[in-house]
């Protein structure tokens, strides 16, 4: 039996923007409809639309009233509220067909000078720096969106025996790749910031490069791993990237 | 054809209208926190809307325009001077090389937009050349102006040509300013704080009842933590009545947003492309040019209004902005 639709509502964000929540809690088949919904407009693009801004449960869409005002819309606001109503059905008819994002592999380089709280992250868990390793690297996460930093990925399917509260104390700079875990959640810092963050490792990687065609390394839908890799490795593949 | 930067002034940052289209990767849009202005500006030296200019912030920089220069300014008056002389704003003003632009104690505080003919021509980053000072992204190598900076200017639009010719003929010497202005947009009166209008934010209905009237009544001021990213403000203590932790979602320039501690921080043009906290409220976009000038110590008061209004207001501005283009056109035309 198919899942009944998720509740919908839509409500602006200013005059430029309105906001369509599909979901009300964390799960991948929000994400999924979130997902279809932002190809379905990227193939559609209702007039006067300006760009999407993902989220775990919501898609804000960007517009210019102006574009709508001149289209004759007694309200920009309803006028653009009512196309993407229109354009939900086919994304939900897309579900059906829906292939997961790619897998993008995440080296890390786990513990010593670049993971100085696994230690914690372990005693934390009562485990041992090993097992907190080997129980990061083994799921796959899932990039619900990006946000709070250019590329920076909010994932999906921490293990739950990793959890572990923030630092009382923010670091007043975190090194960009630098791998994280806040409660129940896990991450990578994208830009050099202040953070708080238990630290567990580093990627070489830059998840977010300006001169790149697709300036963050990760995209909302795709999937992740993070792969364990020794120091030596990690300061070749530095050289690489 | 380049500007010499002999003194940076507090803050002053290469600055257009944004970019847009990598929101989705959490790239923050930046651009002029007075898109208005800095457009107004750009009409009146003959750009096209979108060009870079000069954001300047409370101290403005020394200038000197290696070629003959077009300028314009907008915004907060920070005092600027041409030889000795004040420069009126809101007007083209023609300048001979070598002239230097200088600001002196501001008359107010507050942010101004330099726009130049031909623009400022950095190399524009994922499609836009505004300065993002965190990720050391756009404008000139990413950062504020520095002493010894050298400005490269694009090339001049015939508008530009002929505003120049008309308002500093070939003879004369030193600089002029047009005998037309652009009318400025009202900010406050002295003494009185800015008054921003506001929609409700989606989480409104989630703040005690008490909470909201006060915001809609009382005055909040700008505390020293403001920067191009937001301003946080104190005031009347705000609480939320719902509980749990809210998931992240959109945010923008204008949105306001209530912390646990219970003071609004209100986002500006290099804010975050999503946030968990609360949405209070959202400041409609024909009002951002008076949050550009919430420097800290700045007194602020919200007024709601409708989505049909915010929109008509919307709707004005734009229509404003485009009756300028066409006098000005009218005025190189003449």
């Amino acid at each position: 039996m198919a899942d009944s639709p998720p509740p919908l509502r839509l409500y602006p964000l200013g005059e430029a923007a309105v906001v369509l929540e599909l979901g009300q809690a964390i799960a991948p088949a929000t994400q999924q409809l979130i997902q279809a919904l932002t190809k379905v407009l990227a193939r559609h693009p209702p007039p006067g639309l300006r760009e999407v801004v993902p989220a775990f449960t919501t898609l804000t869409v960007y517009y210019d009233p102006l574009v709508l005002f001149e289209l004759g819309a007694a309200s920009p606001y309803e006028q653009m509220a009512s196309a993407l109503q229109r354009l939900l059905p086919a994304a939900r008819a897309a579900l059906a067909g829906y292939e997961p994002g790619p897998l993008v592999e995440i080296p890390v380089c786990y513990g010593g000078g670049f993971g100085p709280d696994l230690e914690l992250v372990a005693s934390h868990a009562q485990l041992t720096p090993a097992e907190v390793i080997a129980r990061h690297a083994r799921p796959e996460y899932l990039v619900y969106m990006l946000g709070f930093a250019p590329g920076f990925p909010y994932l999906g399917g921490l293990d739950a025996g990793l959890a572990t509260p923030r630092r009382a104390q923010p670091r007043p700079l975190v090194p960009a790749g630098a791998v994280g875990i806040a409660g129940a959640q896990t991450g990578i810092y994208s830009l050099p910031t202040p953070g708080g963050w238990q630290l567990i490792g580093r990627t070489p990687l830059r998840l977010f490069d300006p001169g790149r065609a697709r300036p963050s390394l990760l995209q909302a839908g795709d999937r992740l791993r993070f792969v364990p890799i020794s120091e030596g490795e990690f300061q070749r593949l530095s050289h690489v990237h | 054809m380049s500007i010499s930067v002999l003194k940076p002034g507090l803050l002053t940052t290469v600055q257009d209208l944004g970019r847009f289209g990598y929101q989705k990767e959490g790239l923050v849009v930046s651009g002029a926190l007075d898109a208005a202005a800095l457009r107004t500006a750009n009409i009146l030296v003959g750009n096209p809307e979108a060009a870079a200019g000069l954001e300047l912030t409370l101290r403005g920089p020394t200038l000197r325009f290696e070629t003959d220069a077009l300028l314009a300014l907008a915004g907060a008056d920070l005092g600027a001077r041409l030889t000795g002389q004040p420069v009126p704003l809101g007007r083209p003003v023609a300048v001979r090389a070598g002239t230097v632009l200088a600001f002196e104690k501001p008359k107010t505080s507050g942010r101004a937009w330099l726009a130049v003919a031909g623009g400022v021509a950095v190399p524009p980053v994922l499609g836009s050349r505004a300065t993002y000072l965190r990720a050391a992204l756009g404008g000139l190598g990413g950062r504020a102006l520095q002493m010894g900076d050298a400005l490269p200017v694009g090339g001049w639009s015939a508008t530009g040509r002929q505003l120049f010719n008309t308002i500093l003929p070939e003879t004369a010497a030193g600089w002029a300013a047009a005998r037309w202005s652009a009318p400025a947009p009202p900010l406050a009166g002295p003494g009185a704080p800015l008054v921003v209008r506001a929609l409700p934010g989606p989480e409104c209905a989630q703040f005690a009842p008490a909470s909201q009237q006060a915001f809609w009544q009382e005055i909040f001021t700008v505390t020293t933590e403001a920067d191009r990213m937001g301003a946080r403000l104190s005031g009347p203590l705000l609480a939320r009545q719902a509980s749990g932790e809210l998931l992240s979602s959109a945010v923008a320039f204008g949105t306001v947003q209530v912390p646990a501690g219970g003071q609004p921080i209100v986002l500006l043009a290099d804010c975050q492309t999503t946030g968990g906290y609360p949405r209070l409220a959202q400041v409609i976009a024909a009002d951002r040019g008076r949050l550009a000038q919430a420097l800290p110590g700045a007194r602020l008061r919200f007024q709601p209004v409708g989505l049909a209004e915010a929109q008509a207001l919307y709707l004005a501005q734009e229509q404003r902005l485009r009756a300028l283009a066409r006098a000005v056109y009218l005025k190189a035309s003449l």
